[in-house]
């Protein structure tokens, strides 16, 4: 069972660290400011890049936010790759630690992506087996992500908000809701967002995403992807808010991993989801 | 969000459905395709991703021979090795280390590319060398403050980022280099066989043009010969080296972490903790 911590609320909105904007990154100082990276860049023996990591967690507190573990895979995570997921962690001591409810991996092959799977009572207790061990090995309660959706899959036993409940109660994880996922998951599916998260347990929530997303260029509206490529769109704010002052903010992350713009834009973004965390001041009678 | 039951075989069975899925995945597209899955429109963007961040982890670790071949080849040729050769792992970096043996494979009947592997594999000893463990570097004045007599049983200990190549056949590294810095003309200055050494003597990768002899030295402290025997080896090598020269140019580079005695009667016993 992995050891229940508190959210770090010295947490305010972070930003996913870019080799762009590392010198940025490094002066720049803000209430709440971290940083998160995908761990497998930083899975090296040495050299500039884990050097660089040091630098910036001297400064601001970091997240690892993994994207191979395949923790929906049909086979237990990679001991070898999870061990060095624990070295790194130990190594920068990160404030949050997360994965994606998916898979990525069969047998020996690796796909650069975050695969579904039909959420089956099977893939259940497979997940939180999987689950159970990245917390032990990790020493450290995980936040598991909810994916965008872009298929009809059958087979479902468990609707995906009921299926992650489940796994926060069979293993203790946390949740991070990727609200940019829930908005483009609902366009595609055919769901009300605002439903999907009206449901989410905020007592379970330890990381919110924020990110922009595109239209299929083949079919427009009806395909968002989870482009990662444009600024958070406006109902995804609208969500946002509504999710926060129901439950209150949680450490809150600007997701920008193509057509990067200043880095003051991204600083401007977060700003934006910084807002959450300060009191609104009580309005004059 | 509860999806309608179509029939789905396999479903259930989390491993049935993930072997079709990714055979679906990597298949190539077909109108006929039988799984409920790739029929959706969706299905391209799970394939689109997939082979995008191949093509792309590929294309970022071989800046030189994006430059010398172009945008277009490279992401052909990358695409062409993503399929032949999927990833057997979540880190980037590890991904793509087949490339020059592949672009070495599938090379122009007509020669005209002869060179591209070569240069492809000093792009790939960059990445190796970028990503390698941490230690110190052996300088030129720990080395000379040795005993002589002592240098006889000792062998120099290549960094653990140095990494070298002998390229015979073409300057690979003088392509290369001016390739990976965007110089206006890539061309050699000379055409002759060139070696490459690549260090990390102050964080950042460095690179320099090296001799033969000088590979042949790296070589036999790989091997852990002793200093005189590595010494021996460069000279027979190449005959008229300077070895003063050879060894200030390597060590100024960072080639060596450290010396090793060897003792011909090890102490026995275990050395006393305080």
């Amino acid at each position: 069972m992995a050891r229940p911590v508190d959210i770090d609320m010295g947490l305010g909105a972070g930003l996913g660290l870019k080799a762009e904007h590392f010198e940025d990154a490094v002066g720049t100082h803000a209430d709440g400011l971290w940083f998160e990276v995908h761990p497998e860049n930083y899975l090296v023996d040495g050299g500039p890049r884990l050097a660089w990591l040091d630098t910036v967690r001297e400064r601001h507190p970091l997240s690892l936010h993994g994207v191979s573990l395949s923790l929906a895979g049909d086979a237990p995570p990679n001991t070898a790759h999870l061990q060095r997921l624990a070295a790194l962690a130990r190594r920068v001591q990160p404030a949050l630690v997360s994965e994606h409810l998916a898979w990525s991996r069969l047998g020996p092959h690796h796909a650069p992506d975050l695969l579904p799977f039909p959420r089956t009572h099977a893939a259940l207790q497979g997940i939180a087996g999987n689950i159970a061990q990245m917390q032990d090995t990790l020493q450290c309660r995980v936040a598991i992500e909810n994916p965008s959706h872009y298929l009809q899959l059958a087979g479902h036993d468990w609707d995906e908000v009921d299926f992650l409940h489940e796994l926060v109660r069979r293993t203790g994880c946390g949740l991070l809701v990727d609200v940019n996922n829930v908005f483009v998951s609902a366009r595609n599916m055919g769901f009300d967002p605002r439903t999907w998260l009206d449901r989410i347990d905020g007592r379970a929530v330890m990381e919110l995403h924020l990110a922009g997303h595109r239209a299929d260029p083949l079919l427009g509206d009806g395909l968002l992807i989870d482009s990662h490529d444009a600024p958070v769109a406006e109902p995804v704010w609208a969500l946002y808010d509504r999710l926060v002052a129901r439950i209150g903010p949680r450490p809150v992350l600007i997701e920008r991993d193509d057509a990067l713009p200043p880095f003051a834009d991204l600083m401007a973004e977060r700003e934006r989801a910084q807002a959450a965390f300060t009191p609104a001041l009580p309005e004059a009678a | 969000m509860t999806p309608a039951r179509l029939p789905d075989p396999g479903a259930a069975v989390p491993a049935t459905f993930q072997q079709r899925f990714w055979h679906d995945l990597w298949a190539a597209p077909t109108a006929d395709a039988d799984t409920p899955w790739a029929r959706q429109p969706g299905f391209a963007v799970y394939r689109n991703t997939v082979l995008k961040g191949c093509i792309d982890a590929l294309v970022a670790q071989y800046p030189a021979v994006h430059r010398l071949i172009g945008d277009d080849a490279l992401r052909a040729l990358a695409r062409d090795h993503t399929r032949a050769h999927p990833p057997t792992d979540g880190r980037q970096h590890v991904y793509g280390a087949h490339l020059p043996d592949h672009l070495a494979a599938t090379r122009p009947a007509d020669g005209s590319l002869d060179w591209l592997p070569d240069v492809a594999r000093l792009d790939r000893l960059w990445t190796e060398c970028h990503v390698a463990a941490d230690a110190p570097v052996l300088d030129a004045a720990t080395l000379l403050s040795r005993d002589p007599e002592a240098l006889a049983h000792t062998h120099l200990v290549p960094h653990p980022a140095a990494r070298w190549r002998w390229c015979a056949a073409w300057p690979a590294f003088d392509l290369w280099s001016a390739a990976r810095d965007g110089r206006a003309d890539p061309n050699p200055p000379r055409w002759c066989g060139q070696g490459a050494l690549l260090t990390r003597p102050h964080g950042a990768v460095d690179a320099v043009e090296i001799g033969a002899g000088a590979v042949a030295f790296l070589d036999a402290c790989a091997a852990r010969l002793p200093f005189p025997a590595a010494l021996a080896s460069a000279q027979a090598t190449d005959p008229a080296l300077d070895l003063g020269a050879t060894l200030a140019l390597l060590l100024g580079h960072g080639a060596f972490s450290e010396t090793v005695d060897e003792h011909p009667d090890p102490p026995s016993g275990t050395l006393a903790v305080a």
